[in-house]
């Protein structure tokens, strides 16, 4: 949470677009993120992205929901209010089976689903900066992360070396946040 | 690319090996039948049971190949075109194993008789006045029998047969023509009607589950069909490994592997759902006509065998499969596929005999030797017809979608 200095530049052709992500990588330059308007195959590849460990969380979701669901009816049937239903044990593991695989498949669905919103900073009400109006639209548009040894100028020229149609340096929060959009006006003054 | 294979002696030597193993333990078998004094009804019943458990298990593992090629090109897939040609071959050869199965069968109706004249293994053959078996003579009678098993043994040849001259007809046609892509497709949409009314219904029905004819299951062939499919693919993947260790294949990367053994992953979890179905539903209402079917296998003789298979067939594929990279390691899935290949031939084992031999199971040399000669009977027919045609599809119109395919 807090607000850094950025590089923006905005690519309208993917055929551009890829080339200039390997030159910001191999030029040493922080790729802070890239926002496209539909789901382009491979940038996350090219951006150098692993795969992520979402699975792992989902098998110990999973776990999770399997144990308290052998859990809580174990301690249902076998502790807390017997009861004899058709002559079956009390301990009947093959009649909780249905609902502890339900269990299961629902908490690492839900958890996964959760996990996967807060990696991708996706939640509803919350709000992250808008590079570019047109991120949404048909550009592709490609934010560097600054520090102050940087100079602006030669980001820039980079960046229009590289084949951007535009580009700005801009000051913004960097992460996600809850609630409304009250930063603009903090963004404005920044910028001004 | 290497694109032309040539059977290597040592493979055709090990398949003529595992046949002669084969043929071998038949004749030991009929000899011991013929000379032993004091060979018993059980001794004749295990002879025909074993022969039946595995022609029905080689015909079902190598008829799943003729499904997944009419399975894919229905949905437009294009994962499997770059091995296209492993399961064709083996499709192609399914109907082998039917005809084996057909006289197999056909020797236990009409020539196998114990002492007392009933007939141990199908024993709706000879009803007598058993009313539960005279009920069902209208479905469970030889001629149904040999009309279901004729049609789908001509019907699981003509398509595997089809699909793979097809397959190989495209190799020779102009560059880009749909046409045959088109008839492919129209016929693998019959094959699946076919399919359905034969390896999903009615052939497990008469083949397996009439050996206990009194009981019965709605989803009994369902879960044949489910046992089948992932040791089918297996199968598949056994050769596709084989293959490329032997320089073929190119194509094959590991985003196809990947793809298969997410197929044996998943549908070992199928198979264990549709087996837990059945054995739920049968332990909750515990009604005797039911229950009989398990008692034998989970508390009798048989426990070994039925605790085995679980765990064969779904913990340890279960937990060994389920992370991506043992997925994608040419080790494990070797290894898991011939678990699974191994664990289903047992499922079919415990399927079969409790009706057949009662208590007296043995698994030794007869029941492995005869295992070993179907499997190199597959062996040599499959590598037979792969040598026929090129092992790249040239010119199919997936080639190049399968060539980038990423799992």
């Amino acid at each position: 949470m807090a607000i850094k200095k950025f590089a923006v530049a905005a690519y309208d052709d993917e055929a551009v677009l890829f080339p200039a992500v390997s030159k910001v990588r191999h030029s040493g330059y922080k790729l802070h993120d890239i926002y496209t308007p539909f789901a382009v195959h491979g940038l996350d590849v090219a951006m150098g992205h692993k795969d992520t460990d979402l699975h792992i969380a989902g098998f110990i979701y999973g776990m999770c929901g399997t144990s308290t669901a052998v859990g809580f009816i174990s301690w249902i049937y076998c502790s807390d209010w017997l009861q004899n239903y058709g002559g079956k044990p009390h301990f009947a593991l093959p009649a909780w089976i249905p609902v502890t695989f339900e269990l299961t498949v629902l908490f690492a669905a839900v958890g996964m689903v959760l996990t996967f919103c807060y990696l991708n900073q996706i939640m509803p009400g919350v709000k992250k900066h808008v590079f570019h109006p047109r991120q949404s639209d048909d550009m592709f548009v490609v934010a560097l992360e600054l520090n102050d040894h940087v100079s602006e100028q030669e980001v820039i020229k980079f960046l229009q070396s590289t084949g951007a149609k535009e580009t700005s340096i801009q000051k913004a929060e960097a992460s996600w946040w809850y609630g409304r959009w009250d930063k603009k006006e903090e963004y404005e003054a920044l910028n001004a | 690319m290497n694109d032309r294979f040539e059977i290597p002696a040592r493979l055709r030597n090990t398949g003529m090996m595992l046949l002669g193993v084969g043929v071998l333990t038949l004749i030991c078998g009929i000899a011991i039948l013929l000379m032993g004094h004091d060979s018993s009804d059980t001794d004749k019943s295990r002879f025909w049971a074993v022969l039946l458990h595995n022609s029905v298990f080689f015909t079902f593992i190598t008829g799943v190949s003729i499904f997944v090629q009419a399975a894919v090109n229905l949905a437009q897939g294009a994962w499997l075109t770059a091995y296209r040609r492993v399961p064709e071959a083996i499709g192609a050869n399914a109907w082998i194993f039917g005809v084996i199965t057909a006289i197999v069968t056909c020797a236990i109706i009409f020539g196998f008789r114990d002492s007392t004249g009933h007939n141990p293994i199908y024993p709706w053959v000879t009803p007598g006045t058993d009313k539960i078996l005279l009920g069902k003579k209208a479905f469970l009678n030889p001629g149904m029998f040999i009309g279901f098993t004729v049609a789908t043994v001509a019907l699981w040849g003509f398509f595997g047969n089809k699909f793979r001259s097809l397959s190989i007809a495209q190799e020779s046609a102009p560059h880009n023509d749909t046409k045959i892509y088109w008839k492919v497709f129209r016929l693998s949409g019959l094959f699946l009607i076919v399919y359905g009314l034969s390896q999903m219904s009615t052939i497990p029905w008469l083949w397996v589950m009439s050996v206990q004819a009194h009981w019965y299951s709605t989803l009994f062939s369902w879960y044949n069909f489910a046992s089948a499919f992932v040791s089918g693919m297996s199968l598949i993947l056994l050769w596709v490994v084989y293959l490329k260790n032997q320089g073929n294949l190119g194509l094959v990367t590991k985003e196809h592997m990947h793809d298969l053994a997410k197929f044996m992953f998943a549908f070992t979890v199928f198979w264990t759902y549709l087996w837990f179905a059945q054995y739920m539903l049968i332990w909750y209402a515990n009604i005797p006509d039911e229950t009989v079917y398990f008692k034998m296998r989970q508390q009798g003789p048989y426990s070994v065998v039925f605790y085995a298979n679980f765990i064969i067939n779904f913990v340890m594929p279960f937990i060994i499969l389920m992370s991506r990279p043992s997925k994608r390691n040419y080790f494990t899935v070797t290894f898991i596929a011939m678990l699974i290949i191994f664990g289903h031939w047992l499922d079919f084992y415990q399927m079969i005999m409790p009706g057949a031999v009662g208590e007296h199971w043995h698994i030794n040399w007869y029941e492995i030797g005869t295992f070993m000669g179907f499997a190199g009977l597959m062996i040599l027919l499959v590598s037979k017809t792969l040598t026929k045609s090129s092992l790249v599809p040239n010119n199919h119109l997936m080639l190049k979608e399968t060539v980038v395919h990423i799992a």
